[in-house]
């Protein structure tokens, strides 16, 4: 398969993730991955959208949000990036049930941990954050790539 | 996402529609609190979930803090109808572990 790639900025406004996890969703689905991947895939994404908005610009301020989708290889990239308040302690963060808020149950990273292969978080405060997700269809694992 | 609020007894029955995440989880924290503040005769909640075609951490925490709330009252939380895509994340947030599940209104019905 060709390499093939899409970038979309978008205000950090909690309407637009239901749009990002169409948007990565349909770019997705040009690899062979099943519905339960799909699936795996629409919430790694509404969460790292969701932290870019709750975490990166709190208080409801109003920043940019980065979304970066390539195929390579056959294998899906997804980089969401923040410009926002950033994360002073990573480990923190990544600690499953840690959260500031009673209506949330710090699971967000968890659940890009568990449903992607790989989840890179990168994060320095003040600057902003910036999540790689990369996720390889089951049905292709074990057969290498097919790259024209 | 709509949300359609029903009596049976002291039973608020919740049916929801659509998409449950961090746009959309406040519209139904918002409902049901205040339906719970306006009647303290409500004792359970039974959330109907088949027609929720999407649920994150956002949706799971707007549950937890309905399980919250129906709790202080003694009462319980039951989810109907959970579409499998749903259970999954129940089961891996630990959801299922506080509230019941149950095929129908009526198996929940009958239950409480």
């Amino acid at each position: 398969m060709k390499t093939n790639y899409f970038q979309v900025k978008f205000p950090s406004l909690p309407e637009n993730i239901s749009l990002s996890r169409v948007i990565v969703a349909s770019f997705a689905a040009q690899l062979d991955f099943t519905l339960n991947e799909l699936e795996e895939i629409r919430v790694a994404v509404s969460e790292a959208v969701s932290n870019c908005i709750i975490h990166g610009y709190p208080e409801n301020r109003e920043g940019e949000i980065s979304l970066e989708l390539t195929i390579d290889n056959g294998i899906l990239d997804i980089v969401v990036v923040d410009y926002g308040r950033g994360i002073a302690d990573l480990d923190l963060a990544k600690t499953p049930a840690y959260s500031t808020d009673p209506e949330r149950m710090g699971l967000g990273l968890v659940f890009m941990e568990s449903f992607m292969d790989e989840m890179i978080l990168e994060s320095e405060p003040g600057k902003g954050t910036r999540v790689v997700m990369r996720k390889k269809p089951e049905r292709g694992k074990g057969h290498g790539g097919n790259r024209e | 996402m709509t949300i359609d609020l029903t009596r049976a007894g002291c039973i608020l029955v919740v049916k929801v529609q659509g998409e449950l995440d961090l746009s959309t989880s406040p519209v139904f924290r918002d409902k049901i609190e205040t339906e719970l503040a306006r009647d303290e005769n409500i004792r359970h909640l039974v959330l109907d979930l088949k027609d929720v075609s999407f649920i994150d951490s956002s949706g799971l925490g707007a549950v937890l803090g309905r399980f919250k709330s129906i709790s202080q009252r003694g009462g319980k939380l039951v989810g109907v109808e959970v579409p499998p895509h749903l259970e999954k994340l129940f089961a891996l947030s630990g959801l299922l572990k506080i509230m019941i599940i149950c095929p129908t209104v009526e198996d929940a019905l009958n239950t409480l």
